[in-house]
């Protein structure tokens, strides 16, 4: 060896300030807890209290990473000290760190309502660490800036999702994730495909060395890659045609699976499509703007409709978590500020109201015996679930004092001064098919009599309500103050469509 | 070369969505995996096919002279293989516990989580 190698051209000297390293927390601790409650898979007692503590610095960490965020810009990390674009950055702008605390917030409050909720034969084949692996999937596709690695995240909360699902084994849930694996899989094979297209075109995988290298590009098939990108990610969020597997599917597992699920993973891909279309192909987005619109016009109008031929509560809810998706895919089809700032709030306010739904369903279901509109009936004698019941309905519909009328009026004033005049009509329509259905689902639950064949048989030990309770104060808070929300979605809305601030996050001035 | 593997790639696309469109879910996983092969392939033909030059240098070159095999995807692919391989095992003894219990690998006929009929609300009270 002669003398030692000059490695600054190609590695990071300096060390990363402390305050950084928060950008890894999340997906650092979890997999390490969850690793270990695999281990500890005999010790039934520690595995609850082991994931609901690391829950919950996990999403104390993903705050401080927003706060962070939101003082200091965008917050950077690349791995094995090699510069970037040859390391893996994570990444974390506020787009990111906005979802990343809504989505911790609502896997601790799953967590610590599947204490209660979760039988002793699920605890044993490993419900938590399943949960704590969904969690770090799902946190890591939020935090990463390097879109193979995206790819890797999804894999890794696809394939702990199965766990969760499955997880119980009954006949329903065998069936169910048969259905949400195998098409989910195919979802994220067309990711690979087009980001490998993406690679030989590009020749990287950080996305703000691909921003950088966009408009250099000449005579490349961006729209084929752009559209490849997002018939994958309409997969991942359910969007119509491709919706199949989530009604499939969501009704099947433990009620606490459910909520996470239908709060948390159809979120990732509205998350990817905000992230790939806006930042990475703005032009080819606004190309896609026509067919976008439709999807999401269908998405919400049909997953309403299918909401209001449900029978089972708990698909019904799985329709409305369609529905939702419409509403965010409106924001992106539209594509003006504005417009994804109320997406992008929107996703937030679902990821709340609707696992606290899916909760509220799973109550109802547990006090009444049964999940089907045909017996659930006379439960007005549970003033907490009624005040409850209400207020969700309210947000979910898109009423004051919820949190969902915000978001919607952003969408829909966004929608109207682009002229997209239909795509208001839609959300309106869909908006008042969501009032009817869940009116319905209030009135035969609450204030139907009992109905004759009486009701099925009561658990002894009840679920506590205090999760819900706690998601729907939360969506309260979002629908009396949005300001500071708002103001956040906003934010990340400008960050994607003016990416010079993450480009120069990960490059540093001359980038 | 390139050509050659590249008709292959369309190939296996079309095996891989053949046999997805059956009914029976055998077929449908074989279907999976020849469609993920496919991908697989896709990258490594996207990475350049050349033995020839290793894309290693001395100590005092800075860059490599002339075209050589690009390493990363190949990197790529043993990632994908790996989780494209897991999860098939996956899916097959799902598929298996499944067939036990319902007796089925028609995907027409498996409809334990949705049942046919009466699904409808009741349309008052």
């Amino acid at each position: 060896m002669a003398g030692p190698i000059d490695i600054t051209g190609a590695m990071i000297t300096t060390p990363t300030p402390a305050g950084d390293w928060l950008a890894v927390v999340p997906v650092a601790l979890p997999i390490i807890t969850g690793a270990a409650l695999l281990m500890l898979r005999k010790r039934l007692h520690w595995q609850a209290p082991i994931a609901v503590a690391t829950l919950a610095v996990v999403f104390l960490a993903t705050l401080a990473l927003l706060v962070r965020v939101w003082t200091f810009g965008t917050v950077v990390m690349t791995m094995g000290r090699w510069l970037p674009p040859f390391g893996i950055s994570f990444t974390v702008d506020l787009l990111g760190a906005l979802f990343a605390c809504t989505a911790s917030l609502v896997a601790l409050v799953c967590s610590v309502a599947a204490v209660q909720s979760v039988a002793r034969p699920a605890r044993r084949y490993g419900y938590f660490p399943f949960l704590l692996l969904t969690a770090v999937g799902v946190n890591g596709a939020f935090l990463t800036g390097d879109i193979f690695n995206l790819y890797v995240w999804f894999e890794v909360f696809l394939i702990s999702s199965f766990g969760l699902l499955v997880v119980g084994s009954t006949r329903a849930q065998l069936d169910g994730t048969l259905k949400y694996g195998v098409l989910n899989l195919i979802g994220t094979t067309l990711f690979l495909i087009a980001t490998g297209y993406l690679y030989g075109i590009f020749g990287t995988l950080n996305m703000a060395d691909v921003i950088r290298k966009v408009p250099a590009v000449e005579g490349a098939p961006l729209m084929t890659l752009a559209t490849l990108y997002l018939a994958a990610f309409s997969m991942k969020a359910a969007a119509f045609p491709v919706q199949a597997w989530l009604p499939a599917s969501y009704h099947t597992p433990n009620v606490v699976t459910s909520a996470f699920f239908g709060g948390v993973l159809t979120k990732i891909g509205v998350y990817a499509l905000l992230r790939v279309l806006v930042l990475l192909f703005p032009l080819q987005l606004a190309g896609l703007s026509g067919v976008i619109g439709w999807v999401a016009a269908a998405t919400m109008v049909l997953g309403a409709l299918g909401a209001l031929a449900q029978s089972d509560i708990r698909r019904m809810v799985g329709f409305l978590v369609i529905s939702g998706v419409g509403v965010m895919l409106a924001g992106l089809a539209v594509g003006t500020g504005p417009a994804l700032a109320g997406g992008i709030f929107y996703a937030m306010h679902s990821m709340i109201a609707l696992t606290a739904l899916y909760l509220l369903a799973g109550l109802v279901a547990e006090r009444a015996g049964s999940s089907s509109l045909h017996v659930v009936a006379g439960l007005s004698s549970a003033p907490v679930l009624i005040i409850a019941a209400f207020i969700l309905m309210l947000s979910i519909a898109g009423l004051p004092p919820g949190s969902g009328l915000w978001p919607k009026i952003m969408v829909v004033q966004a929608a109207l001064e682009a002229q997209h005049g239909w795509l208001t009509a839609a959300v309106l329509l869909s908006s008042l098919l969501t009032v009817i259905t869940l009116g319905r689902f209030f009135l035969f639950v609450f204030w139907r009599p009992p109905v004759a064949d009486g009701l099925g048989e009561r658990p002894k030990r009840l679920m506590s309500p205090g999760p819900m309770l706690a998601l729907t104060f939360l969506a309260v808070v979002m629908g009396l103050y949005p300001e500071p929300f708002v103001r956040a979605a906003s934010h990340a809305a400008d960050g994607l469509l003016q990416p010079d601030a993450y480009v120069r996050a990960v490059f540093g001035e001359q980038g | 070369m390139e050509a050659v593997l590249s008709i292959l790639v369309g190939l296996f696309f079309t095996a891989g969505i053949y046999l997805m469109l059956s009914k029976a879910i055998v077929r449908i996983l074989l279907g999976v995996v020849v469609f993920g092969n496919a991908v697989n392939l896709l990258i490594f033909t996207a990475g350049r096919i050349m033995r020839e030059v290793p894309p290693v240098m001395s100590l005092d070159m800075t860059q490599l002279t002339g075209d050589t095999a690009n390493p990363l995807p190949q990197a790529l692919i043993l990632t994908a293989i790996v989780i494209s391989f897991s999860f098939f095992s996956f899916l097959l003894v799902l598929t298996f516990r499944t067939y036990q219990e319902v007796g089925t690998d028609d995907t027409v006929k498996l409809r334990v989580a949705e049942p046919e009929g009466k699904i409808l609300p009741p349309m008052g009270y």
